[in-house]
């Protein structure tokens, strides 16, 4: 037999809304609507005042650690659009804040999560989402096996994961991948492809030529898109969010995006990061390009934008107020969610830290009475 | 009643509580047509469909993950990991995903799934099929950990693990598989996690061991009926631990010896050593003695009996203690 092709497949790049602000008119019927877009720019504007707002807290020591989104913003919140709130399911990492919050958080837990508060992330039930996720990678398994209980009680919904071009040099990734495509489970993996995992390039991360690429192995639809484009990421999300409901398995789409920021506050890019690149990312900025279209349009001024600056400054200062004004957690919840049920050795230790603090309470040290001394047996073990 | 060994007792739980409650799913490898490799879930697949029943890929990450997603999800997962040597692969979703859910979400999510993992040595097993490694995950707040013994218990504690609402790491001893045949009643019936289980009652020396080492314990302490009155515990949880059960009986006999195959340091032993000093420091009339496996690697199987405590290193043990 000669040698034949067996398996033979292309990567498809799709660009809706280009950097200059001009759209392709026939690639973006039927996506979104005039009153969306301006929507979700208003968005866009309150989650960088947010973003910016965080970064401050975290410098002026009124908050821990912080990774920037931005940058990211059309990306998560174009994939976001193409989610049923409350229905369809967001499995997040940690740069997603502008779609957890479209979807329904309320913007001071992600405050809160980054204030070292666990309360950050109780998200309520009905929001259909689940917290923040800081290890990279394991996510992508839970969002699986959410599908997979989705597929097996019969629900309409779909989930959306989001992980970051460093995640897919996991295994968890990989395992995900794997058990997606073969149970069929109605998930969608997001890569957003911000070039960088804290100082490794995504060119280093891979010797692949797409992150799209790698959903091939595992046999299924994948597509590139330009994570800066609103139109796009609504159009590939809300595609492959209608084929998991529909029954048609997993799909991959890689959001080619930048992370304007360093990775996180604790961090300073400029260690490793070619300061023309940044220059020429901030030049496709997801927000500059929507306002450009918009303003092609007519549909926003320059009276619209100082409002809405304005307005998110309102929204983000009330949501810090409402973060630091938290009444502080009790000593009690480190150990009150630990089991359903709080072990008696557990409830000890809890009672120890209202006390005394050193981890053991004297009073319970000897509580059964010493027993009679065994003369019987060997020698007491004071004896010489 | 119908006598059963580990294997049909295990098995017979599991097809109770699928029958009873419809989130109940088993995952692992080789679990469906083939019934897994001890054949622990044999005729279930067919009985509740693939569905329910579900051959994984080899992927023991992806396992435990997708059963954390299926927990969040409100379904009642019950994934095996084929041996204690594999949990390797999926010690970051065991440890720091399954186990943290609850406290880092402050019980807005919960992960109730009970991990099924065969344990331990003694079965001419190849290399990484014959570990012990239960502290480990003792010590990983947020996780229980059960190990039974004989096929009774391990029926009542394994519906009680699935019924929990907490993430359990249910350790099968692979020797007691088919080695250990007892009457098991039909009906469904639960055990309480969290108790240990007084085996025969005794006034000289108390004895605390679980799993597959509570037999070697019995059979040692049945060579030296007149030589003292030997309390012994089978641990069944070991996390959390029955401190109670332990002190109080230790307190009463001033004398204690704890049998574990796993690593002697830092092993469960060491803790239980340490609680017995804190509870009956002023009744102990010895040291507290350990019998346990070596801190070395555990050795190729022609040498696993040398490792493993056996009868007359634990009766040694026993005289030491009692002539102290």
């Amino acid at each position: 037999m000669p040698k034949e092709v067996v398996y033979s497949a292309q990567i498809e790049r799709l660009q809706i809304l280009g950097p200059d602000g001009s759209v392709d008119e026939s690639l973006a019927q039927g996506t979104l609507s005039d009153g969306d877009v301006k929507y979700l720019y208003e968005q866009m504007i309150l989650c960088r005042e947010f973003d910016e707002a965080a970064f401050k807290l975290q410098r002026s020591g009124r908050m821990g650690t912080f990774p920037q989104n931005k940058g990211q913003e059309a990306a998560t919140l174009g994939a976001a659009k193409a989610l049923r709130k409350g229905i369809d399911y967001i499995v997040p990492y940690y740069r997603e804040n502008p779609a957890m919050f479209l979807h329904g958080l309320p913007m001071h837990y992600a405050l809160l999560h980054w204030m070292g508060d666990e309360r950050g992330n109780a998200i309520p039930a009905n929001l259909s989402m689940s917290p923040i996720c800081v290890a990279i990678g394991v996510q992508t398994l839970h969002a699986v096996g959410i599908a997979w209980a989705f597929k097996r009680r019969k629900e309409d919904r779909a989930v959306i994961c989001f992980f970051g071009d460093g995640a897919t040099s996991t295994g968890d990734f990989h395992e995900a991948m794997n058990f997606a495509s073969i149970l069929k489970v109605p998930v969608v993996f997001c890569c957003l492809n911000n070039q960088w995992a804290i100082s490794t390039p995504c060119g280093h991360q891979c010797a692949s030529e797409t992150f799209a690429q790698k959903a091939l192995a595992y046999g299924m639809p994948t597509i590139q898109a330009d994570g800066n484009d609103l139109f796009a990421m609504y159009k590939v999300t809300n595609d492959a969010m209608e084929r998991a409901r529909a029954g048609g398995g997993p799909s991959f789409i890689e959001a080619v995006t930048y992370r304007l920021g360093d990775h996180t506050t604790a961090d300073d890019a400029r260690r490793y990061r070619p300061a023309a690149q940044l220059e020429s990312a901030l030049k496709v900025d997801p927000i500059i390009r929507t306002r450009k279209y918009l303003e092609a349009k007519n549909l926003w001024d320059a009276t619209q934008q100082a409002a809405a600056e304005k307005k998110a400054k309102g929204i983000v200062h009330d949501v810090i107020g409402v973060a630091e004004k938290m009444p502080p957690q009790s000593s009690d919840d480190i150990f009150d969610y630990m089991y359903a049920d709080l072990p008696p050795e557990l409830q000890k230790q809890k009672q120890t830290l209202r006390t005394d603090s050193i981890g053991m309470d004297p009073t319970q040290v000897g509580l059964q009475p010493p027993r009679e001394r065994d003369t019987t047996r060997g020698k007491p073990m004071n004896a010489e | 009643m119908a006598k059963l060994d580990l294997v049909a007792a295990i098995n017979q739980a599991l097809a109770q509580e699928m029958e009873a409650d419809e989130r109940v799913m088993l995952l692992g490898e080789d679990i469906g047509v083939n019934g897994g490799v001890f054949r622990v879930t044999d005729g279930l697949q067919k009985r509740f469909g693939p569905d329910r029943v579900v051959d994984s890929p080899l992927s023991e990450s992806g396992i435990i993950g997708t059963s954390i997603g299926l927990a969040m999800a409100g379904m009642r997962p019950v994934p095996e990991l084929q041996f204690e040597g594999f949990m390797g692969p999926a010690y970051d979703q065991i440890v720091n995903q399954a186990a943290r859910c609850r406290s880092r979400t402050r019980g807005a999510f919960t992960c109730p799934l009970t991990i099924r993992v065969p344990v331990g040595g003694g079965i001419h097993a190849p290399e990484l099929h014959s570990d012990s490694p239960e502290v480990v995950y003792v010590h990983t707040p947020g996780l229980k950990v059960v190990m039974p013994s004989r096929p009774y218990d391990a029926k009542g504690l394994l519906i009680s693990a699935i019924r929990d609402p907490d993430p359990v790491i249910f350790f099968e001893p692979k020797r007691v598989y088919r080695a250990i045949k007892e009457e098991v009643p039909e009906e469904s019936y639960t055990l309480p996690l969290g108790k240990a289980q007084v085996i025969s009652e005794g006034s000289d020396l108390t004895m605390i061991s679980w799993g597959a080492m509570v037999s070697v314990c019995l059979a040692a302490l049945d060579q030296m009926p007149e030589e003292a009155s030997v309390e012994l515990i089978d641990l069944q949880t070991l996390s959390p631990l029955d401190v109670e059960t332990i002190t109080r009986s230790v307190c009463k006999t001033g004398r204690a010896v704890v049998v574990h195959e796993a690593p002697k340091t830092a092993g469960l032993g060491a803790e239980i050593s340490s609680l017995i000093q804190e509870h009956c420091f002023l009744s102990l009339e010895a040291p507290v003695q350990r019998i346990t496996g070596f801190d070395t690697s555990m050795p190729y199987y022609k040498l696993e009996k040398q490792y493993l405590p056996d009868e007359d290193r634990i009766m040694a043990g026993v005289r030491d203690c009692l002539a102290y």
